[in-house]
């Protein structure tokens, strides 16, 4: 089971789990119709995309309505504190969680009752709390963006926002912020770090750039980094190496947005149709 | 020569006698209200990280003179901002950041403050994009205020809750300082 786990921005929304539909609209789980948004929408969608084209079974998604207030973050908590022991997943992908570092710890140790780990996969929220509780390395594959590096690459941050000048000032030094990251144990084996140029790191060495095709103006459309997290995802499902995965799933996105043109206005749903095209080229020419 | 050595102060006992305390809210956006209405009443005052032990990977808390405590608590009970709870403190929180980033995209203006992004069509002031970020609230802000012009879109530090929405705030701010609202 691909098991996609996060927030969704409707007040109140229950918890919510079912395979994932997709359309040009939006995804719909378990009756309820979401439309296209960046966050953990944007995300399924691309894992769906990726699914479909691979001819593999739909993930499952599991959404509780959260704008801030922590309650749908809070019931995805005790949820997969509960259930996850007798679950059997094979991936998880944590997106757009509220950080709470007691309950995410509580959800790790119901990780550590499963039969079988599953390849754990966390982004924005998730990856957050991950970091500042200092269980980085217990997760698989993390996602961030330059942002977010230079916080991975801050041993004494708890949240981007608290990221000291002196580090966010390092960003043209992306192989440095790699390397502190990874000594400081705030990286998982292999790291996605999405930015003008992506790298794709693994076990603190970078394995491998993508620099082209070169899109500068994707940088402000919202939700191009949810895309990459669901595209890796599928592909590590699908049974890809993470790092082949995020190879495949970094290319794929600059196709995607390199079809679409777009502007710094463009929002992400004139994306998200480019990427199965996008996606059957690049694992074309991957073999 | 030894004997024109001075012998080294001692730093100030700030960090064996608690002379500032910490207000906790619940909500990390409430912190931005609190500051404002501190700051203009004259109170020396910090937006720092709370202790641990209130530490949930999401929170902002707001460092005051414990001389002020009775006034401060107060006033924010006055206009319904009262904290969970004041707690003395003996070392110094972490700041949020302030840095900015600004990426000129001829027609549209980037702004990112530590991990959000706002970008802004420079002559008719409306909000194209909103990105980066963690926590929940992101999406609902996004969803909130594009496509509205600056001025008449929602404030992320009166509809949002988390610090992500406090770093969105910093960096919509940046942005009406540089091309107006």
């Amino acid at each position: 089971m691909l098991l996609l786990v996060g927030s969704v921005p409707v007040d109140k929304l229950p918890l919510i789990k079912g395979p994932v539909d997709f359309s040009t609209k939006g995804i719909e789980i378990g009756g309820t119709k979401l439309p296209i948004n960046r966050g953990n929408e944007a995300m399924m969608t691309a894992a769906c995309q990726v699914c479909k084209l691979l001819g593999l079974d739909k993930p499952i998604g599991l959404v509780a309505g959260d704008i801030g207030k922590r309650e749908g973050s809070e019931a995805i908590y005790y949820y997969l504190m509960e259930r996850l022991p007798s679950m059997e997943v094979d991936v998880m992908t944590l997106h757009y969680v509220m950080p709470d570092l007691k309950l995410n710890k509580k959800v790790l140790e119901s990780v550590g009752q499963m039969q079988k780990k599953p390849v754990l996969i966390a982004d924005a929220g998730s990856m957050y709390v991950a970091k500042a509780g200092g269980d980085a390395s217990f997760y698989d594959v993390f996602t961030p963006d330059i942002g977010e590096l230079t916080f991975l690459a801050d041993e004494k941050a708890d949240h981007p926002a608290f990221t000291r000048g002196a580090i966010f000032h390092m960003e043209e030094n992306v192989s440095e912020l790699i390397q502190r990251a990874y000594a400081a144990r705030n990286a998982p084996p292999t790291m996605f770090v999405k930015g003008r140029v992506d790298y794709i790191c693994h076990n603190g060495s970078i394995v491998a750039t993508i620099e082209e095709p070169s899109v500068e103006s994707m940088e402000p459309v919202g939700g191009t980094g949810d895309l990459i997290t669901g595209m890796i995802s599928g592909l590590i499902y699908a049974g890809k190496d993470p790092v082949d995965a995020c190879m495949i799933a970094g290319k794929a996105n600059r196709r995607a947005g390199e079809l679409a043109d777009p502007t710094p206005a463009t929002q992400i749903a004139e994306i998200i149709r480019f990427i199965p095209q996008a996606l059957a080229e690049v694992i074309e020419e991957s073999g | 020569m030894k004997w024109f050595k001075r012998k080294k102060k001692k730093k100030s006992p700030k960090s064996d006698k608690a002379t500032r305390g910490l207000l906790i809210f619940a909500h990390p956006t409430t912190v931005i209200a609190v500051q404002e209405l501190l700051r203009d009443e004259g109170y020396d005052i910090r937006v720092v990280s709370p202790p641990p032990s209130y530490r949930t990977g999401c929170d902002l808390s707001v460092e005051i003179p414990l001389e002020a405590e009775a006034a401060i608590v107060e006033l924010l009970h006055s206009v319904r901002l009262a904290p969970m709870d004041v707690v003395p403190i003996t070392s110094e929180g972490m700041e949020p950041l302030q840095f900015v980033r600004v990426k000129d995209f001829g027609k549209y203006l980037m702004v990112r403050a530590a991990n959000m992004k706002i970008t802004v069509d420079k002559e008719t002031k409306v909000i194209v994009n909103i990105s980066g970020g963690g926590c929940p609230d992101v999406p609902f802000l996004a969803t909130s205020m594009l496509g509205k012009r600056l001025r008449d879109a929602p404030d992320p530090g009166e509809v949002g809750f988390s610090l992500c929405a406090y770093s969105l705030n910093t960096a919509r701010e940046e942005i009406i300082k540089l091309i107006g609202d």
